[in-house]
């Protein structure tokens, strides 16, 4: 993977002033969607509701932050709660499972390959709302064969639990086998060659070998799935219904529905809360973050 | 076949296998329960029945259907403002940042930035920035003394969303980014020495080389085009008057709202065929216009 530099320099200086105006204009209409977020996550109610309404905070509520922890209606700890618990079993199943496959389609000359590679790849157009009715049906005729043999409520008991939202990440998904498999295959043959001389089981290869030496690629698709998690709310809102369930997606929505159109300082910062988690992890893995990317974009 | 091949093909379907019992559970049968599904009149709300063949009732039904042709409609009409608008300022915002200035990397994370906002959140911040009455548009145009319209009316509901969609397509640079990089600089210093400007460069040597990224960028704007739904869910609710009423909220609808599960699946294959045949289009006509160097 290389890094993005940029290599056309601009010569004439009229050009160079003119980038710099249009990205400056760009930049500041990019940024004043956060900005308004921000400040109204700030602002007192009655503030909210002025007209015109004014940039700045004045009074600075940050109590507001506070308040939104406590509210009778939006448990943002126990949306937290639950959106980590369907993000941990997510991630952790799709990078093992993804890996495993990847390193089959990266490493091993197998007849049919080439094929079984390409339905994988045409999979990733099929999109969610296509399969998502049938998948539902299935979760529920698995759990009316299940409750037959061992009775209601067991633990293969799948709607009404978070299993329907990561148990598919278990199987492998074609996004992350399709990014580990580019990486496997940078990686050099004779690594391989030599512990298969050495007597090493083909699953030792990839589990002793290939695995300590992906860990940048395994840590993009790890962080990946985790913002896949953290953003989804079709999902979610196919599978959950109880509320003391809900993700944060869920639970910001419903809070929209109950307040909407009156508290909008308490639904900005309870949105400023949901996007946190995910700048801070940008800032923290830039450079793995924007690699990971251009990869998914055929490079 | 030898004893090695033998060997690597137990191998590689043993490596593989979770993601083949993942295909045919979560994908394959899915796809054809749905097929035969959508020839059955199958409603949740009579418990006690199963699927009933109704032949293609189903489809006829879609056919005299108008919400069927206003939710296509208006998905069509969304696609066709957020896809080139997308595409067009994606690109152009890449061109820009690709050239050597000071600051670059702010101007980057600061373009990428929103694209890691929830889908969520940014439904929110938009919603509350469309607002009529207290939102930050209509007190800027007010400002400056121009027209304050009705952003979420059902006359511009569906080029407010499609403006909101250019706001988060950072992927997207970053990809046309890494697919600049690509560019041989021989090339444009060649193009150079023979007397072509910046804007000849750019349509003879740069977007040329480019067009496999913009081809795969064009490929996965249509698929999530189609499957449109929390942003529409949270800020309109498909209004005013099914304005913004996507396709996608019309199969959900259908499916767990009013558990009509036959016409769902109905829809849904609708989708896909829908969604494989401009995928097909896109591929067929990059014959003519993708360069694979």
């Amino acid at each position: 993977m290389k890094t993005i530099a940029a290599h056309r320099r601009i010569r004439h200086p009229l050009a160079g002033a003119a980038v710099h105006l249009g990205l400056l204009c760009v930049c500041a209409g990019y940024l004043l969607p956060f900005i308004w977020m921000v400040s109204t996550s700030l602002k007192t109610l009655h503030q909210t509701q002025e007209a015109p309404p004014r940039f700045t905070p004045h009074p600075w509520q940050p109590q507001n932050y506070v308040q939104i922890f406590r509210h009778p209606t939006f448990h943002a700890v126990l949306y937290t709660r639950n959106t980590l618990v369907i993000a941990l079993f997510t991630v952790v199943g799709t990078t093992i499972s993804s890996a495993i496959v990847a390193y089959g389609f990266a490493r091993i000359d197998f007849p049919g390959r080439g094929l079984l590679f390409a339905v994988m790849l045409a999979t990733i157009m099929i999109p969610f709302p296509v399969t998502m009715v049938s998948v539902f049906r299935l979760f529920r005729w698995m759990d009316i064969q299940t409750a037959q043999w061992l009775g209601p409520d067991n633990i293969f008991q799948m709607l009404g639990t978070f299993k329907p939202l990561w148990l598919p990440a278990w199987f492998g998904s074609a996004f992350n086998i399709f990014l580990l498999r580019q990486f496997f295959m940078t990686l050099p043959k004779e690594l391989s060659e030599a512990a298969r001389i050495d007597g090493c089981s083909e699953f030792a290869i990839f589990w002793r070998i290939v695995v300590p030496l992906a860990k940048p690629a395994l840590a993009v698709v790890a962080l990946f799935s985790f913002l896949g998690v953290w953003n989804d709310f079709l999902g979610p809102l196919v599978y959950i219904q109880r509320p003391e369930q809900y993700t944060l997606a869920l639970g910001l929505a419903a809070f929209e529905t109950r307040i909407g159109g009156t508290e909008w300082q308490l639904l900005m910062a309870a949105s400023t809360l949901v996007c946190l988690p995910t700048l801070i992890l940008f800032f923290l893995t830039q450079r793995t973050f924007i690699e990971g990317i251009a990869t998914t974009g055929g490079k | 076949m030898t004893r090695e091949r033998r060997r690597n093909l137990f191998k590689g379907l043993a490596f593989i296998s979770p993601w083949i019992v993942g295909f045919l559970v979560f994908t394959a049968i899915p796809i054809g329960l749905s097929f035969y599904y959508s020839f059955c009149d199958y409603s949740l709300t009579r418990p006690s029945r199963g699927p009933l063949w109704i032949g293609s009732d189903n489809y006829n039904q879609m056919i005299h259907d108008p919400i069927f042709w206003k939710s296509l409609g208006n998905t069509m009409y969304y696609a066709s403002m957020a896809l080139p608008a997308g595409m067009l300022v994606s690109l152009g915002l890449a061109l820009m940042l690709n050239t050597n200035i000071r600051g670059q990397s702010i101007y980057r994370t600061i373009i990428f930035l929103p694209s890691l906002v929830p889908t969520i959140a940014s439904a929110m911040i938009w919603l509350w920035m469309f607002n009529p009455v207290e939102g930050l548009f209509n007190f800027l145009l007010n400002k400056a003394q121009l027209p304050t319209p009705d952003w979420l009316g059902e006359r511009l509901a569906m080029a407010s969303l499609a403006m909101m969609s250019v706001w988060s397509l950072g992927n997207t640079v970053v990809i046309y980014l890494a697919g600049l990089q690509d560019v041989p600089r021989e090339l444009l210093e060649a193009a150079e020495i023979d007397g072509a400007g910046p804007w000849r460069r750019l349509i003879s040597v740069t977007l040329p080389v480019l067009t496999p990224v913009i081809f795969f960028n064009l490929i996965m704007a249509i698929i999530g085009t189609f499957s449109i739904l929390t942003v529409p869910y949270i800020m309109t609710q498909g209004g005013p008057d099914k304005a913004t009423y996507f396709y996608t909220m019309f199969n959900y609808d259908e499916a767990f709202r009013f558990l009509h599960m036959g016409y769902a699946a109905a829809l849904a294959w609708v989708q896909l065929a829908i969604t494989l045949t401009l995928t097909g289009i896109a591929f067929w006509s990059a014959k003519k216009w993708v360069h694979y160097g």
